[in-house]
């Protein structure tokens, strides 16, 4: 067993509203930065042992499937780095 | 009937819905998730609240929860189930019903009556109103804007599934009398069976005469009193 960690991006998909980073982009402009859009994301960096980083990635993948994810608004991804 | 009011950490509206049930002589009581539904459950309501303190979405940990394939497993086999706000996200997120609750367009927390049109009147939850009547029944949250991606919008609508949409006074679904930019103005929706119902708006808060301005909420709940 070898130590990963899994990081797990979630993020709304191209195209579901996103209130909070609008909202986000209008603090910045006000702060008179430019900026064209911006996108935000949550991102989980969760530690775990597994045999190889195929099987951390597929763990890892399984939790973003099952609660770190809606499928209905998000896309994810999965990352793998040996700690 | 027996309604279970299934109470998560963070629920706050579970003695409203005991009390409305109540009111309209349905017997209701509280049940602490941890506990498990009881045996003689013959009605369940998923309340409103902030479970889990909306951690990682609002609902999203209590639609883990062990007691939700109880209720999945209750739903199955006919058991009337409600969903109300937090209750509607515990729903939609644990599979019970389609599509999700996210952020209102505003990205603030909205609480204000609404209007809401009926869609049509041949389910529990409706049977006491008019496919086209309005009835006013108050909002209360911040993640109430229904999302879900274009097929399975249509296939929501062409199986005829969406309960109440925002409307206006008069009835007409506009953008203007959409409170949270859901999508088609949704605000409740059934799952596969019609037995099963989720809803942003709280017909508990409609139902006492004594401090609602509206009692237009007490149809939905008489679906228990079937």
């Amino acid at each position: 067993m070898s130590e990963f960690t899994a990081t797990v991006t979630v993020r709304l998909k191209r195209g579901v509203l996103d209130p909070e980073a609008e909202t986000t982009k209008q603090a910045l402009e006000r702060l008179g930065f430019e900026l064209s859009a911006l996108r935000s994301a949550d991102r989980f960096e969760i530690d775990l042992e597994a045999p190889d980083a195929d099987a951390a990635a597929e763990r890892a993948d399984e939790m973003a499937e099952r609660l770190l994810a809606n499928p209905t608004i998000h896309d994810y991804d999965v990352a793998v780095t040996e700690r | 009937m027996t309604v279970s009011v299934v109470q998560f950490g963070g629920s706050n509206c579970d003695r409203d819905a005991v009390r409305a049930l109540r009111h309209l002589g349905i017997d209701a009581e509280r049940v602490w998730h941890e506990d498990g539904l009881p045996a003689e459950t013959d009605g369940i309501v998923l309340p409103g609240g902030f479970s889990y303190g909306d951690y990682l979405r609002a609902g999203a940990m209590a639609a883990r929860a062990p007691v939700m394939n109880e209720v999945r497993a209750a739903a199955e086999d006919g058991v009337p189930v409600l969903g109300v706000c937090n209750g509607a996200q515990i729903g939609s997120e644990s599979g019970l019903t389609p599509g999700a609750f996210t952020t209102n367009a505003s990205a603030r927390f909205q609480c204000e009556p609404v209007h809401l049109r009926v869609e049509r009147a041949d389910t529990p939850w409706t049977a006491a109103y008019n496919a086209g009547d309005v009835i006013e029944v108050p909002i209360a949250h911040g993640e109430g804007r229904f999302e879900i991606n274009d097929d399975a919008y249509d296939n929501l609508v062409a199986d005829d599934r969406v309960l109440f949409r925002y409307c206006d006074a008069e009835g007409e679904v506009t953008d203007a009398a959409n409170p949270n930019g859901s999508t088609g103005n949704v605000a409740g929706v059934l799952g596969e069976r019609e037995t099963v119902a989720v809803l942003m708006p709280h017909p508990e808060r409609a139902t006492l005469p004594d401090v609602a301005t509206s009692t237009d909420g007490q149809g939905i709940l008489r679906a228990f009193a079937e």
